[in-house]
C-alpha cells in the first residue's frame, strides 16, 4: 500500500522555545510541521520549527502555502525569519482564521512590523498572499484542507487534510472540554470531533497532566486523559501527543506520559510528539 | 451527524455551568440543549429526551398573559429570535405540563460565531417567583 502523506515534526513545544540539554530529545521548537504528499508540502503553523525546514532541499518550489491555527506567539514566531520570506522569487500563502473584527492580514501585521519586527509586510521581498480560511473544505493541490474553529482563546482552527483515503488532524492547542474530567457523551458536542473523526493520525495538545489542568481551566490546552479520550471517541488510528510544556523537561514530560500510560489502555498507539520525527501515513 | 459549530459547543458548556435555565435551539428551532434548572420548566430531563423539534417542546408549556391570554409562539422571545436572528425580551406566564406556573421573563439572542452564519439561539430564562440567589 502506498503512503499518501509524510509528517514531519519541526517544534513540538509550546508557549516559547527552549534550548537547554534537558528540553533535547522532545525538541524546543515552537509549533510547526510539514504534509509532504509526493511532491507537493503544506506547512501547519510558523513557530520556530519552520526555521528547520529544508526549503530548497526538497520540494523547490516557488510556491508555498501555509496553515496556521492561530496568530499566537509560540505558532507565528518563526513567520518573520524563514528564509524564503525574504526571497522575491517566493510566492508565500499565508492562510488563517478569519472571523475577528479586524481582517487576518491586520493581525498579523501587529506581528510583523515595528515595534516587534523590523520590517513591515509591504516592504517583505517575497511575494506575500494572505486568505481567511473559507468557512468550506478546498484544495491546495492534492490536498484536501478541512479547517474548523476549536475551542482554544482567539479565533483558532484545527486542520484535517486529507490525500485520498489518508488523513491527518492536527489540532495543537485545545481545550475540548472545560473543567470538567470528560468529554460531553454525545459526539456532535464535542469540539474538534469532525476533524478527529476515523483520522488516521491525530497531532493534538496533550500539555497537561490532570493535576496540572486543575490550575490553567480556560487557558486552552488540555491533558493527555482528554487528548486521548477525544481520539478514542473519534476512532482515530494513532495520537501523537503535542505541545509539550516549555516548562518541563524531557524527563518530566516522559514520567507524566508514563504515569498516564500506566493507567489507561488505548487499542491504538500513543506517542509524545518528538522533533524531527517522520510519520508515514 | 455532524458536531455542532464551536459557538454552540461553548454556549452549552456555560449552560451547563448556570444556576438559571438555558435553552439552546438550532436554526429550525429543534432544542438542542437544556441544562438542568431548565428541566424544571419542561418537567422533563435532558438526558432522558435528548434533542426535541420545536413542536413537541413548544406543547410541554402554556405561555399567557397575566389576564390568561395565550400569547403565540410567534410573539415567544426565542421564537422570535430564531425568525429574525435579533435579541429579543419578554416577561409572561408559563404553565408546564405538571399545571406548575411560573412568572418568568425571557431574554433571548441569536448566536452568530466567527463564520458570520446564524447557527442557533440561547434563551435565558428568569423565573420571577422564586429568584436565584445571588
Amino acid at each position: 500500500m502506498s503512503q499518501a502523506m509524510r509528517v514531519k515534526l519541526h517544534g513540538t513545544r509550546g508557549a516559547y522555545p527552549t534550548s537547554s540539554k534537558e528540553t533535547r530529545k522532545l525538541g524546543g521548537n515552537t509549533p510547526c510541521i510539514e504534509i509532504i504528499g509526493e511532491n507537493e508540502r503544506l506547512i501547519l503553523d510558523a513557530g520556530t520549527g519552520i526555521l528547520n525546514i529544508a526549503f530548497d532541499k526538497y520540494n523547490n518550489s516557488d510556491r508555498i502555502d501555509i496553515l496556521l491555527t492561530h496568530l499566537h506567539m509560540d505558532h507565528i514566531q518563526g513567520l518573520g525569519f524563514f528564509k524564503p520570506i525574504f526571497d522575491a522569487n517566493k510566492e508565500i500563502h499565508i492562510w488563517g482564521p478569519g472571523g475577528s473584527s479586524y481582517p487576518l492580514k491586520d493581525r498579523l501585521n501587529r506581528f510583523l512590523s515595528p515595534p516587534l519586527f523590523p520590517v513591515v509586510l509591504r516592504d517583505i521581498p517575497s511575494k506575500l498572499i494572505i486568505h481567511e480560511l473559507p468557512n468550506k473544505p478546498f484544495k491546495l493541490g492534492k490536498f484536501l484542507i478541512t479547517a474548523k474553529f476549536v475551542c482554544h482563546p482567539g479565533p483558532t482552527v484545527g486542520y484535517r487534510i486529507e490525500v485520498g483515503s489518508k488523513s491527518v488532524t492536527y489540532i495543537p492547542d485545545h481545550e475540548p472540554i472545560l473543567s470538567n474530567p470528560h468529554l460531553f457523551k454525545e459526539d456532535n458536542w464535542i469540539s474538534g470531533f469532525d476533524l478527529c473523526n476515523n483520522t488516521d493520525l491525530l497531532v493534538h495538545d496533550s500539555q497537561y497532566s490532570p493535576e496540572e489542568y486543575e490550575d490553567k481551566v480556560g487557558w486552552g490546552h488540555c491533558s493527555m486523559e482528554i487528548a486521548a479520550e477525544l481520539s478514542a471517541r473519534a476512532k482515530a488510528k494513532r495520537l501523537v501527543m503535542f505541545h509539550h510544556d516549555p516548562a518541563q523537561t524531557d524527563k518530566d514530560r516522559s514520567n507524566i506520559f508514563k504515569k498516564f500510560m500506566s493507567t489507561h489502555t488505548y487499542d491504538f498507539p500513543i506517542e509524545l510528539a518528538v522533533q524531527g520525527h517522520e510519520i508515514e501515513v | 451527524m455532524s458536531a455542532h459549530e464551536i459557538e454552540i459547543i461553548l454556549s452549552r458548556q456555560l449552560a451547563d455551568c448556570l444556576t438559571v435555565p438555558v435553552f439552546i435551539v438550532d436554526p429550525e428551532g429543534t432544542l438542542i440543549f437544556y441544562n438542568e434548572p431548565a428541566e424544571q420548566i419542561l418537567g422533563k430531563r435532558f438526558q432522558d429526551t435528548g434533542e426535541m423539534r420545536v413542536g413537541d417542546w413548544g406543547n410541554m408549556f402554556s405561555a399567557h398573559d397575566e389576564k390568561g391570554n395565550a400569547i403565540p409562539p410567534a410573539d415567544l422571545p426565542l421564537v422570535q429570535t430564531i425568525n429574525s436572528h435579533e435579541p429579543a425580551h419578554k416577561t409572561f406566564w408559563i404553565t408546564n405540563m405538571e399545571g406548575k406556573s411560573f412568572k418568568i421573563s425571557v431574554t433571548s439572542i441569536p448566536i452568530i460565531g466567527r463564520s458570520k452564519e446564524f447557527s442557533g439561539a440561547l434563551a435565558i430564562f428568569w423565573d420571577n417567583v422564586s429568584g436565584y440567589e445571588s
